[in-house]
């Protein structure tokens, strides 16, 4: 049985007045399965998922989602096509309450449906957030918010989520949920790109890890890797 | 001197507390918040202050006596009053503000400038400087008893529309789907995008409303002044302006309640002051908005310079 590519991205170059932050970076992501970027800060994870989504203008090379080019299309655009986007920093509107958050989230649903029904899916993934729907989204805990911000993504019903930095300043036991919730979503048979400095936890989820430095990929790691914490140390050296 | 002066203060305060400098006062508020809330929505989502927008009410002004001279019944003038200033706003939205959209905030106030004095010569070639008249609705100037007191009739009328425009208005922010698109662009533009919201839709549909707004304010105000000229509202957006920072800009209810206060103040001062004092209003009204900006330079409506909502 083949394993339909989800996202494909081919000879990526983006730069920042002219200095490549990006250069030739070419991977894809199949459905249900997950893929690790992790590099050391300024490796151009970001930058990639940004050019992605259409939050920066790439210079060369190609993103596609099922085969069609997303290449110059707006942020909405990418959004409506399917692709996802859970933002370093959550980027939640935190004066909105939890269920709008959600519903704002519906807005780049493809499919029509009920809002109710929406909500129910996104509820039964997040128990926690269903508690506190009528909470504006600034007075939840950091964990709290990141699962909102992954319940926002996945209620869009995308064929790509990708995730910036999901783990960043969570506690411990959040970092289990947030973790065990991705591959949750795998299992469901979404695509995800998983950007994240937890190397050890990303390569040991990931069904493959490339590992991203000065803009170029430079290496890639399967789940057997994480236990080598040579090669961990040498990977992030490189 | 200080007899003098506590005699003028008390008979400033026996005229500012009659009921039809009160009812009249309270009329204008309600006219500038319609004004301020049109303000407000373009710039909560376009994070643009747009100073065309009294030319916009001048068109609608103009609409309106286009009307009124070829005897229209009143129900055609407004129709055609609507859709004029909301062309308008649909042009002024495609060809100028989003193709400048996340530029800096001074190439769109001077955008904005530009369109207002671009207007502003239009009307003067084609309407002169004398202006036509608009007469339909004059008769709202009358004065109608409410119990024992007499007020204008269109005191009563501005206050009765603006709460039911702005009630509207808020439902349509809180109970729709385009409503909170709007509400989610005005805190987060780039976010609401990354989420899927169609920005071109919110900009159109926030412009829309303004003009909806403008088209309704200047009904509203040709009944009080029914001589149209090419500078028509100009004061009053200058002034709605400075009610809208004084108030709050950065959330819709701060800056409703700041054109409401400030047209609320301006009916007081320009209904009690002295007619040998009444050229000062300006100058008292200004000095008011200079000093609350001192003492609330967040603005006088906001909680702790962080309001709930924005929009």
């Amino acid at each position: 049985m083949s394993v339909e590519t989800a996202l494909t991205v081919e000879g990526l170059l983006v730069s920042y007045g002219g200095v490549p932050a990006v250069r030739d970076v070419s991977f894809d992501v199949a459905a249900g399965e997950i893929v690790g970027l992790i590099g050391p800060n300024g490796a151009g994870k970001s930058t990639t998922l940004h050019a992605i989504v259409g939050l920066v203008r790439a210079q060369r090379g190609e993103v596609a989602l099922g085969g069609r080019s997303l290449r110059g299309r707006s942020p909405e655009a990418v959004a409506r096509a399917g692709v996802a986007l859970v933002p370093e920093g959550r980027r939640l509107f935190a004066e909105l309450t939890v269920e709008e958050n959600l519903r704002l989230g519906l807005a780049a649903r493809r499919e029509n449906g009920s809002v109710r029904e929406a909500l129910a899916e996104v509820f039964a993934l997040f128990p926690v957030l269903e508690d506190f729907r009528r909470r504006s989204a600034g007075a939840l805990s950091g964990g709290q918010q990141q699962q909102l911000a992954i319940a926002r993504a996945l209620a869009a019903k995308p064929k790509v989520l990708l995730l910036d930095e999901p783990s960043l300043g969570l506690a411990p036991t959040i970092v289990d949920l947030v973790f065990s919730t991705l591959a949750e979503i795998r299992d469901r048979g979404l695509a995800v790109l998983l950007v994240e400095q937890r190397a050890q936890r990303t390569v040991a989820l990931a069904d493959r890890t490339h590992v991203l430095a000065n803009g170029e990929l430079r290496l890639q790691l399967t789940p057997q890797d994480a236990g080598d914490t040579d090669k961990m140390i040498a990977a992030y050296l490189a | 001197m200080s007899v003098l002066v506590a005699s003028g203060l008390g008979d400033f305060v026996r005229d500012a507390v009659e009921p039809q400098v009160q009812a009249d006062a309270i009329g204008l508020g309600a006219v500038f918040a319609l004004m301020a809330v049109g303000i407000g929505l373009v710039f909560g989502v376009l994070r643009l202050i747009n100073f065309a927008y009294g030319q916009l009410v001048m068109a609608g002004g103009f609409a309106l006596a286009f009307a009124s001279e070829r005897g229209w019944p009143v129900v055609a003038g407004i129709a055609l009053c609507v859709g004029v200033v909301v062309g308008l706003s649909l042009a002024m939205e495609r060809i100028v503000f989003r193709p400048l959209r996340g530029q800096s905030p001074a190439s769109m106030l001077v955008a904005t400038f530009a369109i207002a004095f671009l207007l502003q010569s239009i009307a003067l070639i084609w309407f002169g400087p004398l202006g036509k008249n608009a007469t339909s609705l004059v008769e709202l100037n009358q004065p109608m008893s409410i119990g024992s007191v007499e007020v204008r009739k269109i005191a009563v009328v501005s206050l009765v529309t603006a709460a039911v425009a702005l009630g509207l208005l808020l439902l349509l922010l809180n109970r729709t789907a385009i409503g909170l698109h709007m509400r989610a662009a005005a805190l987060d533009f780039p976010t609401a995008r990354l989420v899927g919201v169609r920005a071109n839709a919110v900009s159109a549909v926030a412009v829309v409303l303004a003009g909806v707004l403008a088209a309704i304010v200047a009904v509203l105000l040709t009944v009080q002044f029914p001589t149209v000229t090419p500078t028509f509202a100009l004061n009053e957006t200058i002034i709605v302006l400075a009610g809208v920072v004084v108030g709050g800009m950065n959330r819709l209810l701060p800056a409703t309640l700041g054109g409401f206060a400030i047209g609320y103040v301006s009916g007081v001062l320009g209904g009690a002051l002295p007619t040998n004092q009444s050229q000062y209003l300006s100058s008292f009204l200004f000095l008011l908005v200079i000093v609350v900006l001192l003492l609330r330079p967040e603005g006088l409506f906001t909680r702790g310079g962080h309001a709930v909502e924005r929009v």
